[in-house]
């Protein structure tokens, strides 16, 4: 019984951290039909902004410093790199993205030298507790609750306000919307910076759970709250959340099994069962085409 | 015009920087053809690491050694003429695509004779690349039988994994554990290789059945929860001999998780960054390794210096002065192949390749001399654990196979 719980409960937490990575990929991807496959490699150069800053600064300041720099990341990724290729077609800017992963990536490899790097250990957070007679970390609990108060957060921001109506209507139709006057180029930007926001917070809780950082760290989460996006129907918000914590959810349970081997197969079987049986996702839109 | 003055401006900035770097190279070539002609006051040692990719972090501790033995000996004297050494360093990105290439450029380089890598995959993959040039290589801390086995070229100054699983077994028995749970990394032949030769030695003593053993697949973070199935299943030690980053998720996850049992490592433990994992947590952590630190002070007091009075030496050692094992073997490594320099009589390759298999050389880490495969005879691992109050490591005891 005590297995179980800790199962779930690391299911639930491990699903948390994809949802908050997940909704950059399916936001990014609503309005500009992107995928910003630079996204999990932003996620992982806030964990090592974190551990560089850390060293220098307090933790009060610090954690503002890593929420704004990783903001201002996104927003220079997307002027840099996809900005000038607005009118190009859309599979130039799916390989820049890629360009800036491996870019990323290299940087950090650069950077650290290839030695792993030890995650700073957060007060409170990071304390040991006791739920239900299973040992874990705050954080375990914290990352849930988070992701529901920003998902609703983003929910109404998103449809009670005039960014919001400005964004839906991007996502309706591109052309159109510039032409009623809205200022694409801030929208999208936008849209970058709340992507990159809450990459920034989950690295924060992933990291205080798995606290060793990597070049290649933000890969294997990226590619997964990837595949909780198009399994939640991409391009919506509540449905990457519902899918990152399923994903999240049944890769522990399988890991507690005999087929451990194949927890990270079943991810990606499963992406391929969704595209084959429902290429929209559970909620997903069906795409109208416009003649 | 003004488009004119702007191109004639950069071209002149063209033609300076070429200038500038211009005598430099020539200087460079002038040396080589030197060398080349009056049959070298120089000889190159290959130094064959990853300096990046996974295991980046255990190869720079490794060449750190070498780089440490070439300030304290940088001259070797053959015949009556001094010759001074050169490192020649190549990275092979602890990737087995790129190991050949690099391996390649070693061969290029005209180096005497080839020292490393950390890692076996990529000392086999490259192995071939040797033996077609006919230079010989060294292994430095390379523990899997394949490196050696069937070929004339490679040596090694380590023991090797079937010894060191055996090791393991038998001090997890002491230890007094009835059940252990083993953990690798699915399709790595380090892990796997370990676990098996674990695995057949404990199961000798604690019976059949007394060994669970799992896989996780490659860049996994999540270690949760396979401490935590190795606490249901009532294991009472866990053997990880994963790479260090794996490492250091492991023991700072189960640092949370409230486990009783003791955790078992290999070699590559044996690192700072683990242990800085370890410190202030209740675990309980031992490694085999190749030299713990203490066994010879005067080495110790010596390598400390060097680390703290060069930065970039101490950021490679990963930020403290902490002696890693491999770092000393690599310290052995190089001065071995100063005695096989001097045993050849020349820097010639074949010569040295020819000389290898009879040399023996009393190193910090022991006496060092080969079998008949080309395998150092070792009998004993250096057993340590990690203090987690004051985040050292502390030597226990040493242990055989038998």
């Amino acid at each position: 019984m005590e297995f179980f719980i800790s199962q779930i409960l690391s299911g639930i937490s491990v699903g948390g951290q994809y949802a908050l990575i997940a909704i950059g990929y399916t936001m990014v991807y609503g309005i500009l039909r992107l995928i910003n496959f630079a996204h999990g490699d932003v996620f992982m150069v806030a964990g090592l902004m974190m551990i560089y800053l850390s060293a220098s600064m307090p933790l009060y300041i610090s954690v503002p410093v890593v929420l704004i720099l990783t903001v201002l990341l996104g927003f220079l990724i997307e002027r840099a790199a996809y900005k000038p290729l607005r009118s190009a077609p859309r599979m130039s800017v799916m390989i820049s993205a890629i360009g800036v992963s491996y870019l990323l990536q290299n940087v950090a490899l650069y950077v650290t030298g290839g030695q792993p790097t030890t995650y700073p250990a957060i007060p409170f957070i990071s304390k040991p507790v006791n739920i239900f007679g299973v040992p874990t970390q705050w954080v375990t609990i914290i990352t849930p609750v988070m992701v529901i108060i920003l998902v609703v957060l983003l929910t109404m921001l998103i449809n009670h306000t005039k960014v919001g109506m400005a964004m839906r209507a991007v996502a309706k139709d591109f052309e159109a919307s510039q032409l009623m006057g809205i200022k694409i180029n801030s929208i999208i930007s936008i849209t970058f910076i709340i992507g990159s926001f809450l990459a920034a917070v989950g690295s924060i809780l992933y990291f205080t759970k798995y606290p060793t950082v990597v070049p290649t760290s933000g890969a294997m989460p990226g590619l997964k709250a990837f595949v909780a996006a198009v399994f939640g129907g991409i391009g919506s918000i509540p449905g990457a959340v519902i899918g990152a914590f399923i994903i999240g959810v049944c890769e522990t349970i399988i890991k507690g099994t005999a087929f451990t081997v194949f927890s990270d197969a079943f991810t990606f079987a499963l992406l391929i069962v969704i595209l084959v049986v429902k290429p929209t996702g559970l909620f997903g839109e069906r795409a109208t085409d416009k003649v | 015009m003004k488009k004119r003055i702007l191109a004639l401006v950069l071209a002149l900035c063209m033609v300076f920087t070429l200038v500038a770097c211009g005598p430099k190279t020539e200087n460079n070539d002038n040396q080589n053809n030197n060398n080349n002609n009056t049959d070298a006051k120089v000889i190159k040692i290959g130094v064959f690491e990853p300096l990046t990719g996974d295991s980046g972090a255990g190869g720079k501790k490794e060449y750190l050694g070498m780089q440490y033995a070439n300030s304290q000996s940088p001259t070797v004297e053959i015949g009556g003429e001094t010759y001074t050494i050169e490192l020649v360093p190549s990275d092979n990105n602890s990737d087995q695509a790129k190991a050949v290439s690099a391996a390649s450029n070693l061969v290029n380089a005209n180096v005497s004779l080839v020292l490393g890598s950390y890692g076996s995959g990529v000392s086999i993959a490259a192995s071939e690349t040797f033996n077609d040039a006919g230079l010989a290589a060294i292994g430095v801390t390379c523990t899997n039988p394949g490196v050696t086995a069937g070929n004339d070229h490679y040596f090694r100054i380590c023991f090797l994994d079937p010894f060191q699983g055996t090791v393991l077994a038998n001090y997890a028995a002491d230890l007094g554990a009835k059940k252990a749970y083993c953990l690798g990394e699915l399709g790595n032949e380090y892990d796997q290789g370990l676990i098996a030769y674990f695995t057949q030695a404990f199961e000798a003593v604690n019976g059949e059945g007394s060994v669970i053993s799992d896989s996780f697949p490659k860049d996994n973070s999540d270690f949760t929860t396979y401490i935590n199935k190795a606490k249901s299943e009532g294991a009472e030690v866990f053997f990880c001999p994963v790479s260090i980053a794996y490492a250091t998720q492991i023991i700072s996850q189960a640092a949370n998780l409230d486990v009783s049992f003791p955790f078992l490592g290999s070699d590559t433990l044996d690192d700072n960054m683990v242990l800085e994992a370890a410190k202030g947590t209740n675990i309980q952590l031992f490694v085999t390794t190749f030299y713990a630190e203490g066994g010879n002070p005067e080495f110790d007091a010596g390598i400390k210096e060097y680390l703290n009075s060069n930065s970039e030496a101490m950021t490679n050692n990963g930020g403290n002065d902490t002696i890693s094992a491999v770092t000393v073997m690599g310290y052995d490594a190089y001065n071995l192949a100063l005695e096989a320099l001097k045993a050849a009589g020349s820097g010639d390759p074949a010569a040295v390749k020819a000389a290898l298999p009879s040399v023996t050389y009393t190193g910090v880490s022991g006496a060092i001399a080969f079998d008949e495969i080309g395998d150092a005879m070792r009998d004993t691992a250096f057993i340590k654990t990690a203090n987690t109050t004051d985040g050292v490591w502390e030597f226990v005891k040493e242990q055989a196979a038998g």
